[in-house]
């Protein structure tokens, strides 16, 4: 019965990861990130490793996916003021040909 | 062809990793059925020295060099946070006035806030504390006192928490636990034995004083690491929360940078 | 299920493992990088634990459960517990570096950023040194 129990956990620890991976948008994938941290949690104590469980609980449930978002929330306005920024210097506003150009060359 | 580049060299290095990694598990013992050796001689060490939590005996008794190394680690990683996130010459130019953003919080999450704190932080200590009788310890108790401060922040608002946890107290802290496991090593060495040696008076098992210096790593391990996690947290906070304020306008961007209220 | 489960609890911790390095690999914002770095980090916890698994055995902890209980091996739990803390320390420290990137280069897609030397003398007005893109 518990082989079964540990089976499915692994597999949907697996699934979670995959999902966790595939959203693009960084601010969700903290909340997809949390959810990750739990399920991890749970199988680690499907193995008997209750004292890793509670480290995971507390920092990949907890801390990390906090830390993300208000890193996010800063970088997103670092990235529009330098755009402002940009568009300022160019004197156009609105003006974004220097990232089109930019992305073209890459 | 460039932007193709990346995914092309990282399909060959999985396909790569994937053929290794195959025939490195299929050589691997089962798991489930393999007897363990060095298990059977880790748990005759930790009844040795009366540590019934066998995991923790091994943590900072057995392999405590290891958690030295570790632990400082830890805390070269938050030093090089806070460093990273100090507000630079540049940003100090901009000598606008700041807006700390939301202050207004729901009562309700206000009064859970304020009952769970108290809660959070003693089941924190009692983690640490009680490290050696169950499954805890210093690393999981400080994040659990960690998390408590975070409820301070969310429950109330960025000044709380910087008056529960001042960063001069915090930094003291760390600094504090790190030492103090560097010294409780060197007791060893004074009482004529190998640094870290486990020679204080090993007690009575399951008893809250017992298996000598693990309760004092496990507390010096809990300060430093519960100290970190709210120092870079702290400063992570104080990077999205400083908002500019717009002249003219009273709030800023206030509602647009808000650090959890933007989804 | 039995004799699959060794085998599917090695190959989860593969799986997540692929599955973080393809995240980082084909991710086009900074912090989606250090997510799918902690992803693939967390694929050697799995690994670490399952290998002390033993089947039919009990958590280390020998508070409540005799002598000659069979336990899992506390070995690698030991190895794991400190790796979860200090991995999510190496974390915060991408991020913080992942916050400089965005305040001083204002792009965040590491497709975009090029290196060092060339932005700064596009900055400075000069022809960036002949490389192409």
């Amino acid at each position: 019965m518990t082989d079964w129990i540990l089976g499915l956990l692994v597999l949907l620890t697996a699934a979670t990861a995959t999902v966790v991976v595939l959203t693009r948008d960084p601010a969700r994938q903290a909340a997809v990130l949390s959810a990750y941290g739990l399920m991890l949690a749970l199988t680690m104590v499907a193995l008997a490793a209750p004292d890793v469980a509670l480290s995971q609980i507390g920092v990949g449930t907890a801390a990390v996916p906090l830390i993300v978002i208000l890193a996010v929330a800063r970088c997103e306005r670092a990235v529009r003021a330098s755009q402002a920024d940009r568009a300022g210097r160019v004197g156009r506003p609105g003006d974004s040909a220097g990232d089109d150009q930019e992305r073209e060359r890459s | 062809m460039r932007r193709r580049l990346p995914l092309v060299l990282g399909a060959v290095g999985a396909v790569a990793l994937a053929v290794v990694g195959v025939r490195a598990f299929l050589g691997l013992p089962g798991a489930g059925e393999v007897p363990h050796p060095y298990a059977a001689r880790a748990v005759a060490a930790a009844y040795a020295h009366t540590t019934p939590n066998a995991v923790v005996s091994v943590t900072l008794d057995q392999r405590g060099f290891d958690t030295l190394g570790e632990e400082f680690v830890l805390l070269a990683a938050a030093i090089g946070t806070v460093l990273l996130l100090r507000r630079l010459a540049e940003e100090a130019h901009e000598d606008r006035p700041h807006d700390y953003g939301p202050e207004d919080v729901f009562e309700a999450v206000r009064l859970v806030g304020a009952l769970l704190l108290p809660a959070a932080l003693l089941v924190g200590g009692y983690v640490v504390l009680h490290g050696h009788l169950s499954p805890g310890g210093g690393f999981q108790g400080g994040t659990v006192l960690a998390s408590g401060l975070y409820l301070a922040y969310l429950a109330a608002d960025y000044r709380t928490l910087e008056r529960l946890g001042p960063p001069g107290v915090l930094d003291t802290a760390e600094g504090v636990g790190a030492l103090g496991y560097a010294a409780v090593g060197f007791a060893g060495l004074i009482g004529g034995s190998a640094y870290l040696a486990n020679d204080l008076p090993h007690g009575v098992w399951n008893s809250l004083l017992s298996a000598g210096t693990v309760p004092v790593l496990n507390v010096a391990i809990g300060l430093e690491v519960g100290a970190a996690f709210v120092l870079v947290v702290a400063k992570f906070l104080e990077q999205a929360l400083l908002v500019p304020r717009e002249d003219g306008d009273d709030g800023g961007d206030r509602d647009a940078t808000a650090g959890e209220g933007e989804h | 299920m039995a004799d699959v489960l060794p085998w599917l609890l090695y190959a989860g911790a593969g799986w997540i493992f692929l599955a973080g390095l393809y995240g980082l690999v084909t991710s086009r914002h900074l912090v989606h990088t250090v997510v799918c770095l902690s992803v693939t980090q967390s694929a050697t916890y799995l690994l670490l634990l399952a290998v002390g698994w033993t089947r039919g055995g009990t958590a280390p902890i020998f508070a409540d459960i005799g002598r000659h209980r069979r336990v899992v091996d506390p070995v690698v739990q030991a190895m794991t517990l400190t790796d979860v803390v200090v991995g999510a320390a190496m974390t915060a420290l991408l991020l913080a570096l992942s916050v400089q990137v965005a305040k001083r280069r204002g792009c965040v897609d590491p497709r975009l950023l090029r290196s060092l030397e060339q932005e700064s003398e596009e900055e400075r007005g000069r022809p960036a040194p002949g490389r192409s893109g």
